[in-house]
């Protein structure tokens, strides 16, 4: 009670009312022209310097992605070259091939149409001879024979069985 | 640490100097011839509040004062404004007085028939006192510092601070950063910055104008007035109790795993902590501010102790290094009123962890 008998230490009420008074208009008036606006703008830009940062990184890490998606994209692109190339290289053997196939075949075809052409031209050949010594014979024969053996179609057909005996392919 | 042990120390000789008008109540000393320079007057005169604004003391013993406007309520009078110039040098005005001796002094009274002070009639007091000038001076000061910092970001919007920003800002910072955030985390402290930079800065401008001694409005003792300590004390008791959550509101009246017995002790003691800690705050920051003003007028008045002026220089020297040290204690003192202000409020909101 020493204390609250003092006028040093006993607060009056008159000060209380202006130190309330004084304190909460300074509070409020500083509240809302001061503290809020400043606080404000200092968080806008914090948050500023933080995005920056953020997008700052995220671009090096863009770039970095940037550099190795390259890399990516020109080792794939050899790869791929290498690929196409091979692929060529194999079509072409291919193709020389098949056209090697193709032209042994074709060769081939002719060298049998062109047996086949002899064999048919022996045939035909042989026929003519056959007609011809047939001929012959009968000439000769009928000579030999003279005019006993008229040139008569029983003649012929017995000429054409001997002749068909003999084989002359054998001899 | 050593600042601290220094303020306590002359806690101790303001409470000494307290002590010399009771000694004097209980066995009147002789009187001291007119000459005689009587220090704990002078100091008590220097950092007490008063009606009027002291500025120099004539050869003849007239005061040159600002005297400021006298604003009195009673019920019997009703509302009387009037200059205290009518109650210079223990004049009656309209029934008034000014004690003028004891421990009252500087108080208004109401005089009897006889023009003697009645003791027990005193009206109630709405004086714009040195206190309130200097309090309103520090208050007008702080509006336009910061509502022209406000006005700067407007015009510098997102960019780097330059300027008053510099100066201010890191301390602005400095109270979000490590006193708000640290205290009342991250998700609350938003809420609480305005009140924490209002007291914060408010202190701060009285205690250094308190620590410049001429012209007026420098030179009140204003953070040393235990109304103002005692309004910024109340102030964060309320906004501590209304912060305070349910929790907060369980471990004072159901303090979780103590005994029941306990309780009949726990509860007074956890009601009576509700109290002590604004308490602490008020006497803390009007100890240590008043004690500054006491050692520096101390240091002076040891010129007129000796009356001698070949001690000026030592206590001329000493009063500089003092100055230094209260300049410490003004930001210090108000950085502690804060920081402890936003625990306190912190304490208030605890996370459910049970």
């Amino acid at each position: 009670m020493i204390l609250l008998a003092n006028s040093l230490t006993s607060p009056g009420i008159g000060l209380v009312f202006w130190s309330i008074l004084i304190f909460g208009l300074f509070f409020f008036l500083l509240t809302k022209f001061a503290w809020k606006p400043i606080l404000s703008a200092v968080k806008a830009r914090d948050e500023m310097i933080k995005g920056s940062l953020a997008s700052a990184e995220k671009a090096r890490e863009d770039m970095l992605k940037l550099l190795s998606d390259n890399e990516a994209i020109l080792k794939k692109a050899r790869e791929e070259r290498e690929v196409i190339l091979k692929e060529a290289r194999d079509v072409r053997d291919k193709l020389i091939g098949e056209a090697k196939g193709k032209a042994t075949e074709e060769a081939e075809k002719i060298v049998e149409r062109a047996k086949a052409g002899i064999e048919h031209e022996k045939a035909k050949a042989l026929s003519e001879i056959h007609e011809q010594v047939a001929s012959l014979s009968i000439d000769i024969a009928s000579k030999i024979l003279g005019e006993k053996l008229s040139k008569s179609n029983e003649q012929t057909k017995l000429i054409d069985k001997y002749l068909k005996d003999i084989d002359l392919n054998k001899n | 640490m050593k600042n601290r042990i220094l303020t306590r120390l002359f806690y101790i000789f303001l409470l000494a100097a307290f002590s010399i008008p009771l000694s004097a109540q209980e066995e009147p000393v002789p009187k001291k011839d007119s000459t005689a320079f009587d220090a704990s007057t002078f100091i008590l005169d220097h950092i007490a509040d008063s009606h009027e604004w002291h500025l120099l003391t004539k050869k003849n013993g007239e005061g040159v004062a600002i005297y400021l406007p006298v604003i009195l309520y009673s019920r019997e009078k009703g509302l009387d404004i009037f200059s205290s110039k009518k109650l210079a040098d223990g004049k009656i005005f309209k029934g008034y007085k000014v004690q003028e001796e004891g421990d009252l002094k500087g108080k208004i009274f109401m005089t009897n028939e006889a023009g003697e002070i009645d003791e027990k009639n005193k009206p109630l007091d709405f004086s714009v006192t040195k206190t309130v000038v200097g309090m309103l001076a520090a208050a007008l000061i702080g509006l336009w510092l910061f509502i022209s910092l406000s006005r700067s970001y407007k015009k510098t919007g997102i960019s780097y601070p330059r300027g008053i920003q510099s100066f201010l800002e890191p301390v602005i910072m400095f109270i979000r950063d490590d006193i708000a955030i640290p205290n009342m985390g991250e998700h609350h402290y938003e809420k609480y910055m305005p009140y924490l930079l209002s007291v914060f800065f408010f202190i701060l401008i009285n205690n250094v104008m308190g620590l410049i001694p001429f012209p007026p409005p420098f030179g009140a003792n204003v953070t040393g007035n235990i109304a103002l300590t005692f309004v910024l004390a109340a102030c964060t008791f309320f906004v501590t109790q209304f912060s305070g959550n349910k929790t907060y509101w369980k471990h004072i009246f159901f303090p979780p795993g103590v005994p029941i017995w306990l309780l009949i002790i726990m509860i007074p003691v956890e009601i009576i902590g509700l109290f002590s800690k604004p308490f602490a705050l008020m006497i803390r920051l009007f100890a240590n501010i008043t004690a500054g003003h006491i050692i520096v007028l101390s240091l002076i008045c040891l010129i007129f102790i000796f009356n001698s002026l070949s001690i000026a220089p030592v206590s001329i020297f000493f009063v500089i290094f003092m100055d230094c040290l209260e300049l410490l204690v003004a930001f210090l003192q108000a950085y502690i009123f804060t920081l402890l202000s936003s625990l306190f409020i912190g304490m208030a909101m605890p996370e459910e962890h049970h």
